[in-house]
């Protein structure tokens, strides 16, 4: 999914009263009676849990939100390097599986959409209005299977089935071998997998529409319409990572195809190259901090091959006329306690050709530039237990350079803040269950058809579990 | 605006009725007692964190996956810990706590905890020592001396051997070391949990100790005893010279492990440590 604020609805006042149901309240209150009433529930197993006996919180903070102790697990290849990491040591009735989804009510609130002045005839004259819209939703399933094959040889599968029409998308694939040469320095990944980047988009806290996806990896700029690349979105490729022993030191380099994870040779034959270096250290009794920077080159065809079909359709595959883009960025982690504040700066800059949607065989428009911005994504938590956990993230974009000269230079500006919490019932080692609270609220300047800014709200709730 | 603060005043109801829900019994743990030290209410909420699935709430070694952990996990009630420097039936210092939690215990379903801080780990010791009344009557015994390791050689792994034969401890842990001694099916821990001895010789060029992975670390094994089980100390019947040779011969027994002591008996030519040090057959192994 891609979040371009050309294509976000919104308004400038923050509209939420004419379309909360009465029934909301009721809603709400019998949701939260219900859950905190009752919490010692679920006898599901997820796998990791099941094959070590370790609570959900000994991986992570709150989950799906890793803590240092799980983002060790994790690059040690889902594995506690004790001598029963190997599935031979596990019960033949194990199956390391586990499911993943989030019933919810929502409520989305988008600002100066464009609609047609009478409903059903699209010869009236556009106008722009905010469009509110609420009610029982679901998310998708991520079935997650993760573990070993042998011992140094792991593996994760996460079919992904869209809760709309059922199809079914294959989020990771990938095969990882883990410690080669008895060393923590040399692991390698191949298959589809998620980069090891600065936030995990996969394991973030937020769920809302506005607030569930990183301005930082999915923001586009006004008229660049080609770039389809995503830090947020798996990629396909192979990665070479490492760390120190205690996890302090670690790196990641990838070779990625330039598809932005799209399966079928569906773009050109260049790759994207991306790396990774960060380093933790521990301070007294504030636990372990963590610095770090992380950069990304790559590539995207401008135009194809094109069949002789008398309608010259694109052979996918053959993308040519190749154009470059870069991103590039730092980051701290501070710990202070149960607080913890993560901050990353982000420069990015895309070809003139794919900022304005232009074949490198093409003329570019008058005044047409690469375009540039800058992110910064400041996100906190304080995690009062393992069982009960705040959040609060701003994102801020600004546009340093436009794709053409003469459109004003804050267009595409973005601030998004989100605010929400979540409480675990229960923390056993069996199943994972969250009531799930938050309200986003984002501003994109001048994105609207007639140049006004677009604001967007959603409000979330609804009960996320795992077994 | 009044939708919106009824957003935020469902957000905030919410939370503060989860909040309300987050502590105490009606959390399903008990809470801590008011005596405890700001380190013992610290190391309360990392043990509900991570420990707390497998010991318990009450740190008797009954958590939630307990029953399909095996072996069971530590029993905090009772104060026996297996990885120790003291002397057999006193209890650990905090160093040696600590050390387990670094190192976790080999063949058992206890990681490693080194992602934690030095802080994290000296609160949980501090709260473990709460569980069991030993700590209040007792102290903790005085580490042994560990005198320096002699040289690995060929006479060292060669007499480690012969005392591998003469203090019987093919019994248990067989004459390959693969933990398939003739008494190996019949032992039981001090709770008549069955037990398997300790394998040596599984495990590659990583291959770890129950309580450790340094020749020191073995040396104290069992000089020490591991307590709760069947593993003696010897502390009484070995000198400490021979306690070396005893440690020079069970590395040869690490097969797949790169050591000196497997160097040697590489250049010796023998094609496992017991054909190269004359102890293939023992008398009554059963083997």
């Amino acid at each position: 999914m891609r979040l371009s604020p050309a294509g976000n609805l919104g308004g400038e006042r923050i509209s939420l009263q004419s379309s909360l149901p009465k029934s909301f309240l009721f809603v709400t209150l019998w949701l939260l009676t219900f859950l905190l009433s009752g919490s010692q529930l679920s006898h599901a197993i997820p796998p990791f849990a099941r094959k070590y006996g370790l609570p959900c919180s000994a991986c992570h903070e709150a989950w799906p939100k890793l803590n240092s102790f799980g983002q060790q697990f994790k690059d040690e290849g889902y594995q506690l390097m004790n001598d029963r990491d190997a599935p031979i040591w596990q019960n033949p009735s194990y199956w390391p599986i586990a499911m993943r989804i989030t019933p919810h009510w929502h409520y989305e609130s988008a600002g100066h959409t464009a609609v047609t002045s009478v409903p059903g005839d699209p010869t009236s004259p556009s106008i722009e209005k905010t469009i509110n819209t609420s009610g029982f939703d679901l998310s998708g399933i991520d079935i997650l299977t993760a573990g070993t094959l042998a011992k140094n040889i792991s593996f994760l599968l996460v079919p992904s089935i869209d809760p709309g029409d059922g199809t079914v998308g294959f989020e990771s694939a990938n095969v990882r071998f883990d410690n080669i040469a008895n060393s923590p320095w040399l692991n390698f990944k191949f298959g589809k997998f998620e980069l090891d980047v600065p936030l995990s988009e996969k394991r973030m806290m937020t769920l809302s529409n506005v607030g569930g996806e990183y301005q930082l990896y999915h923001f586009v700029p006004f008229g660049d319409d080609i770039n389809d690349f995503s830090f947020g979105e798996n990629q396909l490729g192979v990665e070479l990572m490492g760390h120190s022993k205690d996890d302090h030191t670690r790196y990641a380099l990838s070779m990625l195809s330039s598809t932005n994870g799209t399966p079928g040779l569906v773009g050109g034959r260049t790759y994207d190259g991306y790396i990774h270096l960060s380093q933790g250290f521990m301070v007294g009794s504030l636990g372990l901090q963590r610095v770090g920077a992380f950069g990304l080159v790559g590539f995207r065809p401008t135009y194809f091959e094109t069949a002789a079909d008398g309608n010259a359709t694109p052979l996918p595959g053959t993308g040519i006329g190749n154009r470059s883009f870069y991103r590039a960025g730092a980051y701290g982690s501070l710990y202070i306690g149960k607080f913890d504040l993560t901050g990353v700066y982000q420069h990015s800059s895309d070809n003139v050709y794919l900022g304005n949607a232009t074949a490198a065989n093409g003329t570019l428009p008058d005044g047409a530039r690469g375009p540039q911005w800058n992110t910064g994504t400041f996100e906190a938590h304080y995690t009062h237990s393992p069982k009960l956990f705040f959040l609060g993230r701003y994102e801020v974009v600004r546009m340093t350079q436009q794709s053409l000269a003469d459109t004003p230079g804050d267009t595409g500006n973005a601030d998004v803040f989100t605010v929400g919490y979540r409480y675990y019932p229960f923390m056993h080692s069996r199943a994972g269950l969250a009531w799930h609270q938050e309200f986003a609220t984002g501003r994109f300047r001048k994105t609207s058809d007639s140049g006004q800014d677009q604001r967007n709200n959603s409000y979330f709730m609804g009960l996320d579990f795992a077994f | 605006m009044r939708a919106l603060a009824s957003v935020f005043a469902i957000m905030i109801l919410g939370c503060s009725l989860a909040s309300a829900q987050n502590g105490g019994v009606s959390s399903g743990y008990p809470t801590p007692r008011g005596n405890f030290t700001v380190s013992q209410q610290r190391g309360h909420g990392l043990y509900l964190r991570y420990c707390v699935g497998c010991h318990g709430v009450y740190g008797d070694g009954n958590g939630d996956h307990a029953p399909f952990i095996d072996p069971k996990p530590r029993d905090f009630v009772t104060a026996t810990f297996k990885c120790r420097s003291t002397p057999t039936g006193t209890l650990p210092t905090d160093a040696d706590l600590i050390h387990v939690l670094k190192t976790g215990v080999e063949a058992s379903g206890m990681p490693s905890w080194l992602p934690l801080s030095d802080q994290n780990r000296e609160d949980l010791v501090a709260y473990i020592k709460t569980f069991s009344p030993r700590w209040q009557s007792e102290k903790a015994g005085d580490p042994i001396k560990v005198p320096a390791e002699p040289p690995v050689t060929k006479e060292s792994i060669t007499h480690g051997a012969e005392l591998y034969q003469k203090m019987e401890c093919w019994k248990c842990h067989g004459q390959q070391g693969r933990g398939d001694g003739p008494s190996a099916p019949t032992l039981t821990d001090s709770k008549d949990q069955p037990i398997r001895p300790y394998n040596f010789a599984d495990g590659g060029n990583d291959a770890r100790f129950k309580c450790g992975d340094s020749n020191q670390d073995l040396y104290k094994i069992f000089m020490t005893g591991v307590d709760g089980t069947p593993m003696p100390s010897f502390a009484d019947v070995i000198q400490p010279n021979d306690a070396w040779d005893l440690v020079h011969y069970l590395r040869t027994l690490q097969v797949h492990r790169k050591s000196q002591e497997n160097k040697i008996v590489h250049e010796t030519g023998g094609k496992s440590p017991s054909a190269a040090f004359g102890t293939e057959k023992a008398p009554g192994s059963g083997n």
